[in-house]
């Protein structure tokens, strides 16, 4: 980046932590501008690498009639924006929702259900690797437990899920743990750019 | 005016399912076309999602909402993106790309790295060991916070040991059984849409 | 016990800056803590490494500003092992707000191990839709990418002649933020069964261990400090080993933050039992 763009990155950056402050239209002003200059991207990124490639190449230059049929879909999802043309737009919105919905079927089966079923039921290896197998077993069975809501969690089922909550308070703390690092690695990058790459206070930098 | 949709629906799921079976080589063109048509359709859909942030802003400015200035920084960046995007490009060294490091990139991280201040603000304020159950929470989060990164692998060697063990065994057991829970909802809710029982996302009739 | 009841209402500003700090003074003065490196990461480096030089890598860097701390480093770090090892690397990404990062991984990657575009690898760009776009480079490459993100058709990117679709790619690799990880997994690895690496956010990277013990996925890189141990790894101190030291006192702050919380609370009330964050009914 040159020097300019590194205060300007600098400055944007700073309004957005006056917010830990408290609001201030210096804050306001970065929050509105990421707004419109996200969306902005995001269309100038569909344009430049969808549409002109996957469109209007094979449109104009090797004339493939076809591609016809996903522009009309895709102008007919644009209808959407006003009320009384809103109507048009189903036909695009089922055709994809019909897409997605007929893609994750054999996605989810295949990927989440069978092949985890599988892990799940595999011969527990040998010496200590046993227990560890077995509590996994025994961990899955509970959860699986207690996320069944269609009976009481009364007398076996009951200890089943009593047993699904334990396995399930040790993943919520292991996934607690996780995101505090994630959010502190966040914080430690902006940090790093502000007495870095701006200030050039860092060793090295 | 709903039935038409309903149908492209179930034509279109059922063919890409079935699609995924079926190995000869002139379905699995027919499949590749369906696919490159809803790439298309969806980079519409995105747009959507610009186009009614337009208009969202621009109501704002009309009516002098409450701070409709902000709109104004909002909508000037959209168009200014948008524009210098469809002209020059978005790659590295073109305007856009320019803007991108300097605005986009700074900010979006920024944002999120507000969390980091957030999460021990919370963790504070509202992680109490009130029952057995939250004591077993936050134990295993704080194993995993501390033996996770490089003092508490100086602490004790034992820790990254137990952490591993934390993850590789409870927390799987929970989470496979979530992951196969969360697997027989989407595939249940993919066959809602696919069979017209589920119809929200066509909106109202 | 007024102590407690004082603490228990310290301004959260005094927090912010009690993290402030935990992050800036590591950074002014680094002690460079060591870093062990875990199995998981570990799996996937040696699924790179054992690659033969002239493999083909598909590299998807789905992710966006928002979350680039965490996976930047790691997307260098992979980019440059596999230029040290001559393994090719074919560049995309799922998200549009990703153009940029993935351009800036592979001009920083290239530049410090001297690779070249279109020989030692290739930008193919964004393409929106996510699913469609992973099934359908299992059908047919150029017909998601009939261009390279610079504009050049694939056909005549020398790296590429010959591959078009996962039967000809060695290795999947998917450093993400998001969902995209499981259709990755479900579709490149469980339609097409492309071996698969994941490199993930810290907030996710728990959630995908059902998938390394069923060999959906041979390696998993969570957050900055799994990047941090790729580095390490591969003998380079980036951004990931920069930021362990401030890593590991911020997470020294927060859980004294926890304990301190929990004893100023039960100071000033007791234990009444009940109800709590994570807690369930008794």
């Amino acid at each position: 980046m040159s020097v300019f763009e590194t205060w300007v990155a600098a400055f944007l950056t700073l309004c957005v932590f006056s917010f830990l402050y408290k609001d201030n239209p210096f804050y306001r002003f970065a929050e509105h501008l990421f707004v419109g200059a996200s969306a902005g991207y995001l269309l100038a990124v569909q344009w430049q690498d969808v549409l002109i490639p996957n469109v209007w190449t094979p449109l104009l230059r090797d004339h493939r009639l076809t591609v016809l049929i996903p522009l009309a879909l895709g102008v007919m999802m644009l209808a959407r924006i006003t009320e009384k043309t809103a109507s048009i737009s189903r036909w695009a919105i089922a055709f994809y929702v019909g897409i997605y919905s007929g893609v994750a079927i054999p996605g989810y089966i295949q990927a989440q259900i069978i092949a985890q079923l599988a892990d799940a039921a595999k011969p527990f290896p040998s010496g200590w690797g046993a227990l560890s197998a077995g509590l996994i077993l025994v961990g899955f069975l509970g959860v699986l437990s207690y996320f069944f809501f269609s009976a009481p969690h009364k007398g076996a089922h009951g200890i089943a899920a009593r047993i699904g909550i334990w396995f399930l308070m040790v993943a919520f703390g292991a996934s607690f743990g996780y995101t505090v690092m994630a959010r502190v690695s966040l914080l430690i990058a902006r940090v790093q750019f502000l007495m870095g790459d701006w200030l050039h206070l860092l060793p090295g930098s | 005016m709903r039935r038409g949709p309903l149908l492209v629906t179930f034509l279109s799921g059922t063919v890409i399912a079935a699609l995924f079976f079926i190995p000869h080589h002139k379905a699995q063109e027919f499949n590749s076309t369906l696919l490159g048509w809803t790439l298309v359709v969806y980079a519409f859909a995105l747009a959507l999602g610009s186009l009614s942030l337009w208009e969202n802003h621009a109501r704002k400015i009309r009516t002098r909402s409450e701070g409709w200035p902000y709109s104004l920084v909002t909508l000037g960046a959209l168009l200014i993106v948008t524009g210098l995007g469809i002209w020059k490009g978005v790659a590295e060294g073109t305007p856009v790309g320019r803007i991108y490091n300097s605005v986009n990139s700074p900010l979006g991280s920024t944002m999120f790295s507000l969390l980091a201040f957030v999460i021990a603000s919370a963790a504070f304020r509202a992680f109490r060991a009130r029952s057995p159950e939250a004591t077993l929470l936050l134990l295993t989060a704080i194993v995993m916070m501390i033996g996770r990164v490089s003092i508490g692998e100086l602490m004790s060697d034992k820790l990254p040991g137990i952490t591993e063990w934390l993850l590789d065994v409870p927390n799987l057991a929970a989470k496979r059984a979530i992951a196969i829970g969360v697997g027989l909802g989407a595939v249940s809710t993919a066959l809602k849409i696919i069979l017209g029982i589920e119809r929200s996302y066509l909106g109202r009739s | 016990m007024v102590w407690a009841r004082r603490l228990l209402a310290l301004d959260r500003r005094i927090i912010f800056a009690l993290i402030a700090l935990g992050v800036i003074v590591p950074l002014l003065l680094p002690i460079n803590l060591p870093v062990a490196v875990s199995p998981r990461v570990r799996a996937a480096f040696d699924a790179v490494d054992a690659l033969p030089a002239g493999s083909v890598v598909l590299l998807s860097m789905d992710y966006e500003p928002d979350t680039m701390a965490e996976l930047t480093p790691m997307s260098v770090a992979i980019l440059r092992h596999c230029f040290r090892k001559h393994v090719k690397v074919a560049a995309m990404t799922l998200y549009p707000a990703g153009v940029g990062l993935g351009e800036q991984a592979l001009n920083q990657a290239s530049r410090d191990e001297r690779a070249v575009r279109n020989t030692d690898y290739v930008w193919l760009g964004y393409k929106s839709g996510f699913q469609v776009v992973i099934l359908g480079i299992g059908e047919n490459l150029r017909a998601i990418f009939p261009v390279d993100g610079y504009g050049t058709p694939l056909d005549s990117i020398p790296m590429l002649r010959g591959v078009n679709s996962y039967r000809q790619m060695s290795l999947v690799v998917n450093l993400t933020a998001s969902s995209a990880a499981d259709y990755w997994i479900q579709f490149a690895q469980g339609r097409y069964h492309a071996p698969m690496i994941l490199g993930s956010t810290a907030v996710m990277a728990t959630d995908y261990y059902p998938y390394l013990s069923s060999r959906q996925i041979l390696g998993l890189i969570g957050g900055m400090k799994g990047a941090a141990e790729y580095e390490r790894l591969i003998d380079v101190f980036g951004n990931g080993r920069r930021g362990m030291d401030a890593q590991s006192l911020v997470h020294v702050i927060v859980v004294l933050l926890v304990i301190v919380g929990n004893v100023a609370l039960f100071a000033s009330r007791g234990w009444k039992g009940g109800r709590g964050v994570g807690g369930v009914a008794p």
